[in-house]
């Protein structure tokens, strides 16, 4: 596949900002789930940086990354807060139930999972957040069926589409 | 009868399923032709009362506690009676008077005295609250007399190095340059602290006036919020809040007919901790890869672009309108020592009574955790208190009375950073934590500095080691002149800090490193 045209759009959008390439990093991973090989150069060139400079931004930071993945990003607290109520239960479970370790996807691609260090929700551990929706005092039954309804609303959107 | 209801939109609130909550009561109310507003209110912080819903009548604000979806048709009954609290008194959810919840009398509320009162993008709310009444009167001061009144203030970085932000302004101010920036860290990555967040959910214009007084103090017409993307629904508030206040005149050109202008930008981490330490955050708004900088240079000398930078926490900038608005003296009176006005504690982990409370500097950790916090949420006795996110160290028993006071908490060995406190009950494995520590540094090292990029690992190693029992005692040597080179030759507080929860894992609770 070809992403020129979107990564140039996206490109255009943001050149004008001071210190753009995590604005646009940002909105490419928003675009696509995640950063194409192409981009790097393409990135290189318009922003007057070298691909290595580049390269080195996206591995840096845990939110970019370079291989698409499952489409719904969920992410477990692994921080002292929520361990404190239970979280390390809690994340063997969840990698038991998806079959999935961390940085994995399941064969359906539907979810990515993820580990996170503090949502900011510490007062009710333990939180975990799927996509832009974060949860609180989380517990085994709850997560699956929190995943249950991600399964449910994919097979209503097929439906739809059918 | 009800004239309004309040139901919270933080984060924590909607997380125990407010917005389900508040649909109902939305729905209900439509179906009725009631004409009672709804309002999407900040959240008070007391989070294990969450959805905490409140209750207008003549009479005052009435909560119930913890509402789930079946609560809300007994309670829509009792709406239209004259007497609600009366009626509502049957019901076991039912708290009485929201000013007179014990856990917010108890407090000293002066930066979060705002959060939850109304909607937090309401800017007529905001200024009936007091709001704006600092930029009002900064804007009217020279730039001197704007950083003389932070200095006089005593106020110290509430980020977590507690550097006096005075002092930091007037080397913005004296430093000549014709571009300087104002960043506000909005990073807050320290497990067990939310204050920022809540802040910046519950009371946004708060912190954007501190940081257009903190331009208009030093000379700077840019103001950059960097905020983590672990923060989805603070980023929405955010942008929301100052696309109104540029709708309203107090951010862009001449604002509010002054000569004085400036433009505000949130700015997106990307899920990197090390960004929450100034320097390695600059280089992250610069485009770059989060890197700590060595100083000096100072930022506020040579910062973002290499200009003159003042870079301060949430909530320091959100306490500067406070400041401004009620004078240096009236925060000043705040405290104890040479820690001045009010601390936001979050009291986070294995805790009854979870929340934000806002008290003077000199409250113990000991009436924190049990007046406030009630002991743990499981029930079980307290083993371990790690005050100051994942860097800070483990409070034994034995001085559970030390005073919340930076010097206090620094001699004996601890600190008190962003004011989190995580509390985990006897079923806490204290080695486990320790291995935790050193995981984290490794995850999150910048890889700057050998200390900490390599140290975590070997860290990881030598603790590993010890897990498995094999040559403990040498191990600890190990252990131990590991955590001296990190703490001594790392370039920032990451690698330097680590070792303190992990020494003091190994003083207080060693059977668990031994069995």
């Amino acid at each position: 596949m070809n992403y020129k045209a979107e990564i140039l759009d996206i490109v255009r959008d943001h050149i004008d900002m001071e210190g753009s390439l995590l604005p646009i990093l940002h909105a490419i991973m928003d675009r696509l789930n995640f950063i194409p090989e192409e981009a790097i150069s393409l990135l290189a060139k318009k922003l007057n940086l070298s691909s290595a400079e580049v390269s080195g931004v996206i591995s840096f930071y845990h939110d970019f990354r370079k291989e698409r993945v499952g489409s719904h990003k969920v992410q477990i607290c692994r921080s002292e807060a929520c361990q404190a109520m239970g979280s390390r239960d809690l994340e063997k479970h969840v990698k038991t139930s998806l079959g999935i370790d961390y940085g994995e996807s399941t064969k359906d691609q539907l979810i990515y999972l993820e580990p996170v260090y503090c949502l900011g929700n510490c007062a009710c551990s333990p939180s975990v957040r799927i996509d832009d929706d974060i949860h609180a005092r989380v517990t085994p039954d709850s997560f699956d069926n929190l995943i249950s309804d991600i399964k449910l609303s994919k097979t209503r959107d097929e439906d739809l589409a059918r | 009868m009800i004239k309004k209801i309040f139901v919270p939109i933080d984060t924590t609130a909607i997380a125990l399923g407010s917005n389900v909550v508040a649909e109902i009561f939305e729905n209900a109310l439509k179906e009725n032709g009631s004409d009672i507003q709804l309002i999407r209110n900040g959240s008070r912080g007391m989070f294990w009362l969450e959805p905490l819903i409140e209750f207008e009548n003549n009479n005052g604000r009435f909560s119930f506690k913890n509402v789930v979806p079946s609560d809300v048709l007994p309670i829509m009954q009792l709406l239209e009676a004259d007497d609600f609290e009366n009626l509502a008194t049957g019901n076991e959810k039912f708290l009485g008077n929201t000013k007179e919840i014990e856990y917010l009398q108890n407090q000293s509320r002066l930066s979060f005295s705002k959060a939850g009162i109304g909607d937090p993008l309401c800017l007529e709310n905001y200024t009936a609250l007091g709001g704006f009444k600092g930029l009002k009167k900064a804007l009217g001061m020279k730039p001197q007399e704007i950083v003389d009144e932070v200095k006089n203030s005593g106020l110290r970085g509430r980020g977590g190095a507690a550097f006096p932000t005075g002092i930091k302004w007037q080397t913005v101010l004296d430093t000549k340059h014709p571009k300087k920036y104002v960043v506000c860290n909005a990073d807050e990555g320290d497990s067990g602290t939310f204050a920022d967040r809540l802040l910046m959910e519950s009371d946004p214009y708060q912190l954007i006036e501190g940081m257009i007084i903190a331009g208009a103090a030093v000379g700077s017409d840019q103001g950059y919020i960097y905020l983590r993307s672990e923060y989805p629904y603070a980023h929405k508030t955010l942008n929301t809040a100052i696309s109104k206040c540029y709708a309203e005149g107090f951010l862009g050109k001449n604002m509010l007919g002054s000569n004085i202008s400036f433009d505000l930008e949130v700015r997106l981490g990307a899920g990197a901790y090390i960004c929450g330490e100034e320097t390695s955050l600059l280089e992250s708004l610069e485009g770059k890869r989060g890197m700590v900088r060595s100083k000096p240079p100072l930022p506020a000398i040579e910062g973002l672009f290499g200009c003159p930078t003042v870079v301060n926490n949430v909530l320091t900038l959100g306490a500067i309108s406070i400041i401004l608005g009620q004078g240096a003296t009236f925060y000043q009176d705040f405290g104890t020592g040479r820690s001045r006005g009010t601390l936001p504690v979050q009291l986070a982990g294995n805790i009854k009574r979870g929340g934000l409370i806002e008290v003077p500097f000199g409250v113990t950790l000991k009436e924190i955790v049990e007046g406030f916090g009630n002991g743990t949420h499981s029930g079980r006795p307290i083993k371990a208190i790690q005050v100051g996110g994942p860097l800070g160290a483990f409070v034994p028993k034995q001085q559970w009375d030390t005073p919340l006071d930076y010097e206090a908490f620094s001699a004996i060995g601890a600190m008190i950073g962003h004011g989190g406190i995580v509390v985990f009950d006897e079923t806490a494995n204290m080695f486990d934590q320790a291995r935790f520590a050193m995981e984290f540094c490794e995850i999150e090292s910048c890889g700057k500095c050998t200390p900490c990029r390599i140290g975590s690992t070997r860290g990881m190693e030598v603790l590993d080691k010890i897990g498995l029992q094999q040559d403990v005692d040498s191990n600890l040597i190990l252990l131990e002149e590991l955590c001296d080179t990190m703490e001594n030759a790392s370039l920032c507080a990451m690698g330097g800090m680590t070792p303190f929860p992990v020494k003091s894992a190994l003083e207080l609770y060693k059977e668990d490193f031994t069995s």
